[in-house]
């Protein structure tokens, strides 16, 4: 028998699959598919004080191994995420829930994360300084060091939760952010957010995406996730989300020994709406053929 | 919605770039006419949303146009080629506010969603017409089929080579009907809209994530508040839409 729990920021985990904020909504639509209580946890839509409509469509594009949206965090704002989402979350979820948060100010995130501190199933909090489709916001504080240390520091002083900080792969230097984290009491760092990325159609010779560009996620980004996660979790003492285009359990595992405490599905989720349960299903078999017996202290040098 | 593997029966051209293609598989999650599916494709990470022509108990029929890759991959499967495909997806046609005598109107590869919608309509007892509007005599499908179901069926060709020509509006603009139903291209939408003397309802095409409601990739707004095309729509009523 293999063991496939994991110990993230204090909570255990039944297993390390997270399905990844954007990809799973609140829940629920996937819960008419299966008991969404197999996965380990999720996190779900990214919520901001106010509600958001988004960006203009097309918001999809299709790439090789890929895609890349500009949905530009569409949520019904933090007072409906309380009032409606939550209560239908809870409805088909009964594990600790991470919570997404986003904002476009410092007071945006504080706002948001104070009017979730009550909800006792929120068990961590992903802070994204990372989305690359909202201007004036966003992966604005996530491509400093600085600013992502302002934005750590306030959050902290509100919230007695765990709280993971979610950063962009779209910069120089992402080991000194993370650090930057760390230092003002980050409890994990979870990442890669998606890539910057663009198409252009050439029957119309213009961008395939409104907003021109967009995220770029799914397979063909694994590769990129793998490094930096190896690089994060070599240089930083608080607990790895790995996350960038995994679609199976042994990616699961690779992330893991790339130092990977838990594994976020993103994109997989929305070509594969069974994709997390088979995921969960495969990842004991895959663990036995590699001679893996717990999923703890994979992490290689 | 339902995930399970079909297997291509037929597989062949309508027109030029119009194909129909018959699969074999479990069809019980789809239940309303103009619901769509979205199929897996080799070499593409995406599904490709296709809508419901047809469907009975064992088979799905799908009618597309080679718009671009993944139709290209399509219109080349031999028979026999099996298939992931999501099915029961989107809302689908309300008939029950359809009146006596509907009017659906299909515009190019909109006219595939009208046939299975005729049939239910008829089955229901009601007096169907159809305008069918293509760009010329070479792109008419599906005109016998409708025929066959019993409909009173009108073609428009916008270079006149057969049928009325013109639009399906300056057809749509002489008759009397007690709704309406429509699939077809934005600008016919917006000719509908300016047309129409009754309620109806408008099936709209977006690019689409994930086809079932997680992604939020085809959004879009409405008087009744922020709706997924994919999940809350394909089809939306004429009152709720903002043009």
């Amino acid at each position: 028998m293999v063991n496939t729990k994991v110990n993230l920021c204090g909570i255990e985990l039944d297993n390390p699959v997270i399905p990844a904020s954007g990809t799973f909504g609140f829940g629920y639509e996937f819960s008419e598919l299966y008991d969404i209580n197999i996965l380990g946890t999720f996190s779900f839509k990214g919520t901001t004080r106010d509600p958001r409509f988004g960006n203009p469509t097309p918001r999809i594009a299709e790439c090789p191994n890929g895609m890349i949206n500009a949905v530009g965090l569409q949520n019904p704002g933090v007072e409906k995420v309380l009032s409606e989402e939550l209560p239908k979350m809870k409805k088909v979820f009964h594990k600790p829930v991470m919570a997404n948060v986003s904002g476009f100010s410092v007071e945006d995130y504080v706002y948001t994360v104070e009017r979730l501190e009550e909800e006792d199933q929120i068990g961590w909090y992903e802070v994204n300084i990372s989305c690359p489709n909202v201007h004036g916001g966003g992966m604005a504080f996530g491509t400093s060091p600085e600013a992502a240390a302002t934005v750590t520091k306030a959050v902290r002083e509100v919230t007695k939760k765990p709280l993971i900080i979610k950063l962009s792969p779209n910069v120089t230097d992402i080991v000194s952010i993370a650090k930057a984290c760390e230092s003002e009491g980050a409890d994990g760092i979870s990442l890669i957010n998606t890539l910057l990325g663009m198409r252009i159609d050439l029957k119309t010779k213009k961008p395939v995406i409104a907003n021109k560009m967009g995220g770029f996620s799914g397979a063909a980004i694994f590769p990129v996730a793998v490094r930096m996660v190896y690089q994060v979790s070599h240089a930083v003492n608080i607990p790895v989300v790995g996350m960038g285009g995994v679609s199976s359990a042994s990616d699961v595992i690779e992330m893991m020994l790339a130092g990977a405490t838990a594994v976020e599905v993103g994109a997989y989720n929305l070509i594969e709406p069974y994709g997390c349960k088979k995921i969960i299903e495969e990842l004991p078999a895959v663990m036995e053929k590699y001679g893996i017996k717990s999923l703890e202290g994979l992490k290689i040098d | 919605m339902k995930q399970s593997i079909f297997t291509i029966k037929e597989n062949v051209a309508l027109t030029s770039t119009v194909y129909k293609m018959v699969l074999v598989g479990d069809t019980s999650d789809i239940t309303a006419t103009g619901q769509f599916v979205n199929i897996k494709l080799d070499g593409l990470f995406l599904r490709r949303p296709i809508s419901v022509c047809d469907w009975d108990a064992e088979t799905l029929t799908i009618i597309y146009k080679v718009v671009g890759t993944g139709t290209e991959h399509m219109a080349s499967m031999a028979i026999g080629t099996e298939l992931d495909i999501l099915t029961g997806l989107g809302n689908g046609y309300n008939t029950e506010k359809s009146g006596d005598k509907p009017l659906l109107i299909g515009g190019g590869v909109g006219v595939p969603p009208m046939y299975a919608l005729a049939k239910k309509l008829i089955s229901e007892g009601k007096d169907v017409t159809v305008i069918l509007g293509f760009n010329n005599k070479d792109e008419i499908f599906y005109e016998n089929e409708f025929k066959k179901l019993g409909a009173t069926v009108y073609i428009t060709t916008v270079d006149g080579s057969y049928g009325v020509k013109g639009f399906v509006t300056d057809v749509m603009k002489n008759l009397t009907y007690s709704y309406f139903y429509t699939c077809g291209p934005m600008p016919m939408f917006k000719a509908i809209e300016a047309t129409a003397v009754t309620s109806g309802q408008f099936s709209f095409e977006e690019r689409m994530g994930c086809g079932f409601g997680a992604c939020m990739g085809c959004s879009c707004k409405t008087k009744y508040g922020n709706k997924r095309i994919c999940r809350d729509g394909p089809v939306l009523e004429r009152e709720e839409i903002i043009w």
